[in-house]
């Protein structure tokens, strides 16, 4: 079983780490790169696929150099196996279509046809949600999104998953699929282990990808002698050994026309505080008093 | 579905000392063996005094099966050892040289997490080279049976797994055991309750204080008038870097005394016999707690039912005898001796004798009657009879006893010391209140000095430990919650006291139709899952789910 899955390098939105400008523009120097946090459930997916029906899973992304990092993240956390970055300049400023087509050509190119195609639900900076659908219709697979479960029958040739309808969580229906197959797991996906067999092998794959982590890492590191390009478990393709037209990746590629941005604008900070010594006993009952009306319901 | 179940030839238990030794010796035998421990981390849930010895009559030590076990595990050689008899500031302190000695290998002191963790590593690497593992956060909740028949357990976590033979080694509040009706939680008298401090010590302070050198420790035990007449006494051990300080009480005497666990350890944390060794700066690591079978009255003498053979603190295997307390050197003897019964039993194409073959070598190596001796039978047993023991407390306290004491001065040292002695103390006021006061009075001198040793609040304690909470699904449901029935929960819970809000149980008054109701309330968040509410109140007691719950970095 071969699965592939697609991710991104987004900045990390997280508090502490996203840095803006005074006018509320990201400042992308300043702001670290990592996987798109909606594309762990993507793997996860994939490990739940390899735990229990064996296997390997290769991650892929298009993006600069930088990206190894990423994969390297993907590698250490959810134990992926091979690594593919597409990259060269002819890819940059890519749309989701012009992406989607650099990515199909990649999965196309794999020695391993996948059995199964796994992406995330939206990146975290362009929100689209359009890059795995115009990879699977680039593919021609069947597509199945917002899974939250999934479980492969290989003796029938095919994937049984259970999934939202219209990303409605309280709605929910199981489907079938032949494979191979494009499945977008949604940010509900819970892998299921029940059976210790598969808890062993998990915490054996834990080991062995922490290894291979490190691994690569040392490749990645400034200060090693080591060639990332002699790494056995990284490939990294550009657009001639695509075989890909450069008007017809990247910006040249790109049909989208971005009309305008729009800043959203900072939250009025409209709201009063007032400190209060919480070992002020008159302070405490003001307080009391002032929260009374919101607790009797009014 | 039956048939989908997984098997494994053998399914552990608890990553504790007793599951480890099991599974090293099923691996070794090349049995399929799978381990299954419900903490985040082997040992997260354990807790001992932290005394961990190897006899010399025992088939099996830690180290004959984990080699590496003391220079990796445990922490310090204990190679002294006293009791204190205390009274007021008056001390009488003897040297129980020959008791630590008798039968003993080596003795060392242990933190459970650091100990357990690294068996636990062991155990896996062992256990997975015969198509097995070991596996944290999964907790079994009950056995698998077919008809009558047990031949599996139920995992809340995964589904079930059958096995052809089960050692439950789940602790002292075994969900096996009791499933099985091998166990249960009915008297308060068969258990002790243990609390511990684990104190934390700059460097190089316990060689100074203690005058050891690096590779040495010591064991102090106390007893006397300084636990309020509860049956008990305390310890204080050393560790590499910190000092386990707890007291151990016979449940049933915490429960009538309505006596505050923590207080009673506060005690003897603020003894100032204790002030030197502890200095000025207290700091507190852990506070933690455990239920401790009595085996005098609870080692179960036919620990097995059909296909599982429980071992260790699951078995009412914990020897607490006076001054003699050894609990984990008999899980091990017991883990490893079940395992060498199903490999047995296994070669002689019979899986099913393996329980007899457990019961015959737990005789026959003289397990048994370790935890349960004979002359304790006889003669104990008639000293704890209510008329005999007021006699004999009486006596002991009168001038006729007095006397005795005093003509025996330093004699008495030597009466310490004998394990045929110590082994049939009956578990009465006199064994731990009456002697050590009068022997501390007649005999002792009074200790110098002040202690500023300022413990924790009991909330502060809950606040320091790590707890990763089940929301909305308690483990522990009280079935009467009237004060009658599980009111002593209040006071006998180590996380709880009377007029204390932070705590698991707290009683309050309800008001209904004109009438006042004692009743008392149970919050799960603080529970260090001890099991004293469980024999103490009205209670359907279970353990977390696999990985939540309170985790212990000490241990």
């Amino acid at each position: 079983m071969h699965s592939v899955v697609l991710t991104k390098g987004v900045p990390d939105f997280r508090e502490g780490q996203v840095s803006f400008d005074e006018d509320g523009h990201l400042e992308r120097g300043k702001t670290p790169t990592v996987m798109n946090p909606n594309d762990r459930h993507a793997l996860r997916a994939a490990l739940q696929t390899k735990v229990r029906k064996g296997g390997t899973v290769s991650l892929m992304s298009m993006g600069p150099p930088g990206y190894m990092e990423v994969l390297q993240e993907g590698m250490r956390d959810v134990y992926a196996d091979d690594l593919y970055l597409l990259s060269d300049r002819e890819m940059g400023a890519a749309d989701t279509w012009a992406t989607a087509m650099t990515v199909a050509t990649g999965i196309q190119k794999l020695d391993d046809p996948p059995d199964l195609v796994f992406a995330g639900f939206k990146t975290a900076d362009g929100e689209t949600g359009h890059t795995g659908p115009q990879t699977e219709w680039c593919l021609d697979m069947p597509l199945v999104t917002h899974v939250i479960s999934l479980d492969i029958d290989d003796d029938e040739g095919v994937l049984r998953a259970k999934r939202l309808v219209e990303g409605d969580v309280e709605e929910i229906e199981t489907v079938e699929a032949p494979l191979p197959a494009f499945v977008v797991a949604d940010p509900e996906f819970e892998p299921t282990y029940r059976k210790a067999e598969h808890r062993l092998k998990h915490k054996d794959l834990r080991e062995q990808t922490r290894e291979r982590a490190a691994e690569f890492g040392e490749y990645l590191d400034d200060d090693s002698d080591l060639d990332v390009a002699e790494y056995d478990r990284f490939t990294m393709w550009d657009h001639t050994a695509l075989n890909l037209d450069p008007d017809f990746i990247g910006l040249d590629g790109s049909p989208t026309i971005v009309a305008g941005v729009d800043p959203i604008p900072k939250a009025p900070s409209e709201r009063e505080a007032t400190m209060v010594d919480p070992d002020d006993e008159g302070a405490m009952e003001r307080v009391v008093d002032e929260l009374a009306p919101y607790a009797a319901g009014d | 579905m039956t048939d989908d179940y997984e098997h494994y030839e053998a399914v552990v238990v608890g990553a504790g000392p007793g599951g480890a030794a099991a599974a090293a010796t099923l691996a070794r035998n090349g049995i399929e063996t799978l381990v299954l421990e419900r903490g985040v981390d082997a040992g997260s849930k354990n807790v001992s005094g932290g005394l961990l010895y190897a006899e010399e009559s025992s088939p099996y030590t830690i180290d004959d099966l984990f080699p590496g076990f003391r220079e990796e595990a445990s922490d310090r050689e204990v190679t002294e050892h006293y009791i204190h008899n205390i009274a007021g500031r008056n001390v009488k302190t003897f040297d129980l040289h020959d008791l630590h000695h008798h039968d003993t290998e080596w003795a060392d002191s242990v933190l459970r997490r650091k100990m357990d963790s690294w068996l636990a590593r062991e155990v896996h690497e062992m256990t997975r080279e015969t198509g097995g593992g070991l596996l944290t956060e999964v907790r079994v909740n009950g056995l698998l049976r077919e008809g009558a028949e047990i031949v599996g357990v139920t995992l809340d976590e995964l589904d079930p797994i059958k096995a052809d033979v089960i050692i439950g080694a789940d602790g002292v509040n075994s969900e096996l055991a009791r499933d099985a009706g091998l166990m249960d939680w009915e008297e308060p008298d068969e258990w002790f309750q243990g609390v511990k401090a684990v104190a934390q010590m700059p460097e190089g302070a316990i060689e100074e204080r203690f005058d050891v050198d690096e590779d040495e420790g010591v064991a102090h035990l106390f007893s006397g008038d300084l636990f309020e007449n509860v049956r008990g006494g305390g310890f204080l051990y050393t560790n590499d870097q910190s000092l386990s300080i707890g007291t151990v009480f016979h449940l049933d005497s915490i429960a009538d005394q309505r006596a505050e666990p923590q207080e009673l350890l506060d005690n003897l944390l603020t003894h100032p016999l204790l002030a030197d060794w502890i200095g000025d700066e207290y700091t507190e690591l852990e506070y933690s707690a455990k239920l401790v079978p009595d085996s005098k009255k609870v080692a179960h003498p036919s620990p097995y039912r059909d296909r599982l053979l429980l071992v260790g603190d699951a078995a009412g295997q914990m020897q607490a005898q006076g001054p003699i307390i050894k609990g984990m050197n008999h899980a091990v003897t017991a883990g490893a001796l079940a395992a060498e019964a199903f490999v047995d039993a296994k070669s002689r194409g019979d899986t099913s004798a393996a329980g007899e073959r457990y019961v015959t070598k737990l005789e026959n190596e003289g397990v048994m009657d370790k935890l349960r001796p004979t002359r304790y039978r006889t003669l104990g047993r008639l000293g704890e009879v209510g008329p005999v023991a007021s006699a004999m407390n009486a006596v002991t306290d009168s001038v006729v006893g007095r006397t005795a004491i005093s003509a025996l001065g330093d004699r008495a040292e030597s009466l310490f010391n004998s394990p045929f002695l110590m082994g049939m103390l009956p578990d009465t006021r006199m064994g731990y209140v009456t002697v050590p006061t009068v022997v501390a009075e007649q005999l002792g001198s009074p200790v110098e000095g002040e202690s500023t040793v300022e413990p924790p609040e009991l909330d502060d304690r809950i606040g320091d430990l790590t707890y990763d909470v089940d929301e909305g699904n308690p483990h522990i449901e009280l079935r009467d919650n009237s004060f009658a029935a599980s009111g002593t929960a209040v006071t006998a819970c180590p996380v709880s006291a009377k007029d204390f809000g932070g705590g698991c149980y707290r009683d309050e008054y309800v008001g209904s139709n004109g009438t006042e109701e004692h009743v008392v309330s149970l919050d799960t968040q603080p529970c260090v899952e001890c099991g004293t509410c469980a024999v103490v109140a009205d209670t359907n007691w279970t353990h977390p789910r696999g990985g939540k719950g309170v985790e212990y970095e000490q241990g």
